[in-house]
This record gives structure tokens, sequence and C-alpha cells, in this order.
């Protein structure tokens, strides 16, 4: 009877029902773009890290980020680092901002990301037209499908430069986005060192990959003694150094969490105040409720059924049209990202803010005087 | 009829307000109740019926007195334990019914019996019965708005007999009734306390109700001023329901 009554109750005031609807069903949208910007902005900020097969990152003492390394190593960090006990492989990459100039005039930045597939450290992946061969052929590139616009290129056999080289399209990936929307330019090693004007050993990072049955720790304090002007890190530190540059030093991730901070706090206030407004329009069946002899906890069941109705209601209306959201975004630079996780998260969350914006109606319901039904 | 008192009241003093506008709404009541009658609780407008019945029914506490419910002293009891009391022992009639409008007669008998943690089936076919005992078998399914205040109030009664309380309490119960819904609902009630072995008591002004009890209480100013009995061999009115009422007018 407890659901019947909370059903009835809610179901009695449609107008205030569409409104608590409405309200919920906003809240779920806010959290559920922001958060998933959120996601598909770390996904982009650390996809080219975790797609490296890598067990440590040499880098530049002080590199930000991927897209930001900071000053270059040399072969020596390289050498020194194979000499070290447990290095299986140590495979440089470099990656750099430049400027790419759009055939009909005009330049945008792009991260130019060298690297040697046959390394096995880093290779575009998500290919959907051309290959590492047709890469590796002169003046060839990989970008994403996504910046062809962006880049003034109509797809494959396009061409362009890049500071000092001439660049042809000969391969496309799908799905490879840039946090920076400056697209990344993908090419083999010795090409990026020559278009960017770098030396024949120059690199970013070096990618360390460790004999199996190696310490990881040991390793790390090995190569931490010998590289004096290098850091070393794990694939994991380099992951959470780069989303704290990106998300929170720029104040992005702080931004879109505020968001969705914000989409939780207009939903509470909406759920609450049409809540308290249908229990105090039900005040007198509650009373009666209680005058009959139902314990505290009866009644408050009874507001709680209300509020976790709204919230499955609500977000069952809200996530619909946040998956419309996720789905209209898949193509757009910055693509909204819902996980099962985020989706089981944004419920507890729902019935989380459903059952706060209950305490009001709680507190009210609590004051009242059973004698209240003999004066009616 | 037996003696067992039910409900004993004794030197219930009941004071409302603070300060310069307190009012002593009770000024000392005894008053106890037996099951197998219908005791009438008469006076004019303040003086003090009410709230007696509140007191009584354990929804208020007097400023001082002794209540003892079913054997239960009800002095040191919180507002929970009070709750439970009327859970176990009591069933209210409420003179504006107090019917759930969002819930039909079969639900609005039935969320009575879930307060007490009857559920199920067996709440289900008690509700229907008692709905039956009082006449509305036909109209289960109807929302309190499409009853007439006689139906409304026949479904009152039945949620307050539901669970087959010791004592019934009614406020005012006929007051917004016709004569005919009036002596209809006074003539269940009489048949609740004599068949069912209940104490019934209703708080009343309307003298049409008088034919029906075993026992009136006059109250004035906040004390009791007189009791009558009915004389020993007098019967109440015929106990009838209004559907046979209404076949013998047609």
């Amino acid at each position: 009877m407890i659901l019947t009554l909370a059903f009835r109750n809610l179901f009695h005031d449609r107008v205030r029902l569409a409104v608590t609807l409405i309200g919920i069903l906003f809240s779920i949208v806010l959290v559920a773009v922001q958060l998933g910007l959120y996601l598909g902005a770390s996904r982009m900020i650390t996809a080219n890290i975790d797609e490296t097969r890598s067990d440590l990152w040499i880098t530049a003492f002080g590199a930000k980020s991927f897209e930001d390394g900071g000053v270059l190593l040399s072969s020596r960090e390289r050498h020194q680092a194979l000499s070290t006990p447990g290095v299986e492989s140590v495979t440089p990459i470099l990656v750099s901002f430049s400027e790419w100039r759009k055939p009909s005039g005009g330049s945008t930045r792009v991260v130019v990301v060298g690297a040697d597939a046959e390394d096995g450290a880093l290779a575009p992946w998500g290919l959907v037209a051309g290959d590492w061969e047709a890469i590796k052929a002169p003046n060839g590139i990989a970008v994403d499908e996504t910046y062809l616009g962006d880049l003034d290129v109509s797809g494959m056999g396009s061409t362009a430069q890049i500071g000092q080289g001439r660049v042809k399209i000969s391969a496309l990936t799908k799905g490879i986005r840039s946090f920076t929307q400056s697209p990344y330019v993908f090419m083999p090693l010795s090409r990026a060192r020559q278009i960017l004007g770098y030396g024949s050993d120059a690199a970013t990072f070096h990618l360390v990959k460790l004999r199996e049955g190696a310490d990881p720790a040991m390793v790390r304090q090995a190569l931490l003694s010998r590289l004096e002007s290098a850091e070393v890190l794990t694939k994991k530190e380099f992951r959470d150094r780069s989303l704290t540059q990106w998300l929170f030093r720029t104040g992005a991730g702080v931004a879109l969490i505020g968001g969705a901070l914000l989409g939780i706090l207009v939903g509470t206030v909406i759920v609450a105040q049409t809540l308290y407004s249908s229990t105090k329009d039900h005040l007198n069946e509650f009373a009666t409720l209680r005058a009959l002899g139902s314990s505290s906890s009866y009644i408050h069941k009874v507001i709680l059924a209300q509020a976790g109705l709204s919230a499955i209601i609500g977000y069952g209306l809200g996530m619909t049209i946040a998956l419309l959201v996720v789905l209209a975004s898949r193509s757009t630079p910055l693509p909204i990202i819902m996980t099962p996780t985020l989706a089981a998260g944004l419920f507890s969350v729902t019935l989380f803010m459903c059952a706060i914006s209950a305490i009001s109606a709680i507190v009210k319901v609590t004051k009242i005087d059973p004698a209240t039904v003999f004066s009616r | 009829m037996s003696n067992d008192k039910v409900l004993v009241a004794s030197n219930i003093v009941k004071e409302l307000g603070r300060g310069a506008g307190m009012v002593r709404a009770l000024k000392g009541v005894d008053l106890d109740l037996v099951p197998g009658e219908l005791t009438l609780l008469m006076g004019p407008s303040g003086s003090g019926k009410t709230t007696l019945l509140s007191i009584l029914g354990c929804i208020m506490t007097p400023t001082s007195g002794m209540l003892s419910v079913a054997g239960t002293p009800t002095a040191d009891l919180g507002p929970e334990e009070l709750a439970h009391l009327r859970r176990d022992h009591m069933g209210f009639i409420f003179q504006s019914y107090n019917l759930f409008p969002t819930l039909t007669a079969l639900e609005n008998v039935r969320i009575a019996l879930d307060v007490r943690g009857a559920t199920g089936f067996k709440a289900a076919s008690r509700s229907e019965e008692v709905l039956r005992q009082v006449g509305l078998g036909h109209r289960l399914m109807n929302y309190p708005s499409n009853l007439s205040g006689g139906e409304q109030q026949r479904v009152a009664v039945a949620r307050a007999i539901a669970s087959s309380p010791a004592i019934v309490l009614a406020d005012e119960p006929t007051a917004a009734l016709d004569s005919e819904n009036g002596h209809a609902v006074m003539a269940l009630l009489a048949k609740i306390a004599h068949e069912q072995n209940r104490s019934v008591l209703a708080v009343t002004h309307d003298p049409r109700t008088l034919a029906y009890a075993d026992r009136v209480i006059r109250i004035e100013d906040g004390l009791i001023v007189g009791e009558d009995r009915r004389p020993e061999g007098l019967d109440a009115p015929e106990v009838t329901d209004l559907t046979k009422r209404r076949k013998a007018h047609a």
C-alpha cells in the first residue's frame, strides 16, 4: 500500500508531477552531459598514452602532458636507459605542436606525433583508410577523419604543409580526437624530426618496456639514478599528470564538474520544492494515517517512495534524452561518453538527489499533529 | 456485555494554550468504556467533547490525570508508543470521513490494515469483508468522490473496524449526513458494539443518535455533568441498513 499511496499521490496532480519530472530530467541531462564531456575529455587526453605498449616513460624534467613534453631528449638518455638492468627496449617518440598550412591558405595548429610502429611503441589506431605502409611512403601521414574540415583537406591523397615539409594524407583514423582541438598528425619518427627541424636523435619521450619479471620500482629507481636531467614516470603517473594539466590547470575539468554539481543542485531544489508542496497538500491524509496508528517510519516510507518513483521515472526520461545527446555528439570533435558505470552512477545520484529532496517533506510531516483530524 | 474495562480515564485535565490565553478545556474527567456498549458523549459546542475524544484516543496527551488503554497506562508513552496503542486497540471515525481521495473504497480500508502490518491477500479479503458488512460490497472500487456522504462514512466505519479493535471512537459521525444516512450509520455503530462486542464511543450533539445509545454521557464546560443508561430490556431501534430502508421506502 505504501507504493500504491505514493504512486497515487504522485499522479494525483499531473502538473506538479510534470514539474518534478522536468526538474529531474533537466538535472540528469545536465549532469550526464557534463560528466560525459569530462569522460570524453579524459579519454582524449590519455588515448595516446593508453595506446602505447610501455611500462615507464622517460620525459624531460617537468613535462606537463603528452602534447607538452618540454625540452627534447637525445640518444644519450636512450642509451643510458638501454644499459639499465631489467630494460628490454627503449623507443623514442617525438610529439610537438606545429603549424599546418592549409591548401587554400591560412594555417592551424596540429600535434605532430612521430613514432615508428615497427618499434611497437605507438602507432595510429582505428585506421579506416590506408595502413602503416602507406604512412611510411614519402610524405605520408595519418589524420583523423573528424578534422578533415578543420585541416581544409578533402581526404585521402590531399596534400598540405607542416613546418618545413610537404605532407600527403595516406591514412585516415576514426575516433582519435584531440582535447586541445589541435588534430594529431601521425608520421614516422624520422619524418617528424625532419619536418620539425630537430636533430636525428631528438625525442620528446622514451618509452621503456621492461623485461619479463623485472621489478618496475627497482628499474625505475635505477633509471632515475642514471638520468639526471629526466624524469621517469609510470604509465599511470604520466596519464594522471596529463589529466591534471589539461583538466585542472586549465580549469576545463573544474568547469565540467562544477556544471554537473550545479545540475544536481538545481534538480534537488526543484524536486524538494515539488515534493514539499505535494506533502503539504496531502498533510491531512498523513495526519489521518498517524491518527489511525501508523508509525512515523510508515509515513516517511510513503514520502521516500514518492521520491523514489519520481527518481525512476525522471531518470528514465532524462537518460533517454541524454543518450540522444550522446549519439548526436559522436561525430563532433568533443564527443560525450556514456559508460555503464556512468549510467549506474547517474541513477545513484538521482536516487540520492530525490532522497535528499524528501528531507524537507519528511521534516514537515514529522511535525504533524494527528489531533488536526478532529478539527477538519 | 462484559464488564472488563477496555479504557479507564480518571481525573483528566487538559489545558490548552499558555499564559493569559490558557483555557482549561477539561477540568477533571472520569470515564471508562466497556465492551459491547455504544456510548454517546454529548454536550454543547466548546464543552470539551472533541478534546476528551482526542485524549481517550491517545492522539492528545492530558495535562494531568490518568489514562489506561487495554490495561496499559499511557502517561509515560511517547508519540510512537501511543501510535502503537492506537494501532493495536483503536479504530477511528471522523466527522469529515478523512478518506484518501486517491484510493478506492477497498484501498481506503486496506491502508488501515497495512499500517498494522497486515498485507497481501488476507488484508484484501478482510477489507472486502468489512465493506460488505457495512453494505458497500458493490462499491469496492469506487473512489470517495464517487460515493455519497453516507457511503463515505460507511467506508470510514469499515476502515475503523477492519482490524477488529476493542475500541471504536467516532467524532460527530452523523454531523455531515442527512437523516436517513445518519440513522444508518448509528445503526451500524450499534450493531458493531452489540454483535462484535466492541466498545464504541461517539461524540455527538445530534439528538437523532440518542435512540441507539446504551449509555449517554453529558459534558459541559469540561466536566461530566450527567450519565444515563438505557433501561434494561429496552432494545435499540432495529438495526438496519440504508439498502433495506430504501427498499422499504420504495
